[in-house]
């Protein structure tokens, strides 16, 4: 294995330790989604996907 | 008694901070979108390698982490964020050149996309004024998930693997920018080089998915 492999694997374990205490925080604190919250989230990323789809058919 | 103009006046007031919050998020963003370009072009020209390109990559980070909260509150801040965007930009350059050397129109519709995408969101956000401050713990979790993911595939080497991981990204990073532009909105957000660091990290790992999926999908990966 050549080391960028174990650089760039450092650098993951490292953001993964660094994330951990804040995902359990906004985990506990963060308020809860009603349905209508997360169609809100759910419509733009489907037109994401969509947009994304007509990129790929251009490329 | 409650004084209604005190309550209008508080609420104007709150309203043109949370304006020039985001006037001067925006501004920051641009340029040191403009300043990662710079030296991701110098990266480019000057053929820098992964090595360095690496090292970049963990100062920048490094900077992310233990410079910047120091130095959100001060002038010292804005040196920070083009010190921690332009060793990004830096970082990204063998990357730019590898996509560049196969497919070039691979790296323009990425960038286009991006685009499209970061200024989609932000309308989106801006013009409904929807709170999106419930998302903080699924986006965090989905992060977390896709880090040990793009860790496990570091050593399984499945680009199948890769391309799902690249797909969430895109989903994820999307994600962010809506809860960062409400978050700035509705006051969450009160400091504009923090989240002038956010939306740039959320538009450079958006562009690199999307140029992932796209040189995939069009036969080039």
């Amino acid at each position: 294995m050549d080391w960028l492999k174990i650089g760039s694997a450092v650098l993951l374990i490292a953001m993964i330790v660094f994330m951990w205490p804040r995902m359990k925080h906004a985990v506990a604190n963060a308020p809860k989604g009603t349905m209508k919250d997360w169609m809100g989230y759910i419509v733009p990323m489907a037109a994401v996907v969509g947009f994304i789809i007509l990129l790929i058919n251009m490329v | 008694m409650n004084n209604p103009n005190v309550s209008i006046g508080r609420s104007q007031e709150s309203i043109l901070a949370t304006n020039k919050v985001l006037k001067n998020t925006y501004v920051l963003l641009s340029i040191t979108l403009i300043f990662s370009a710079i030296t991701a072009f110098i990266g480019m020209q000057m053929q820098i390698g992964q090595g360095l390109a690496l090292i970049s990559t963990f100062g920048a980070i490094g900077i992310l982490w233990f410079v910047l909260p120091r130095t959100a509150n001060s002038t010292a801040g804005i040196p920070t964020i083009f010190a921690f965007t332009g060793l990004i930009g830096l970082g990204m350059a063998p990357m730019l050149n590898m996509y560049l050397a196969v497919n070039p129109s691979v790296v323009s519709t990425a960038l286009g996309g991006t685009g499209v995408i970061f200024l989609g969101l932000s309308g989106y956000a801006l013009t409904t004024r929807k709170d999106f401050s419930f998302m903080g713990g699924f986006l965090m979790v989905g992060l977390i998930v896709v880090l040990v993911a793009a860790l496990a595939n570091i050593f399984l080497q499945m680009p199948v693997m890769g391309l799902v991981v690249s797909g969430a990204i895109v989903m994820l990073m999307s994600g962010l920018i809506l809860y960062e532009t409400s978050s700035i909105i509705h006051g969450g957000e009160t400091n504009y080089i923090m989240a002038t660091a956010s939306l740039f990290l959320s538009i450079i790992n958006l562009f690199q998915a999307l140029l992932h999926l796209l040189s995939a999908f069009g036969g080039d990966d």
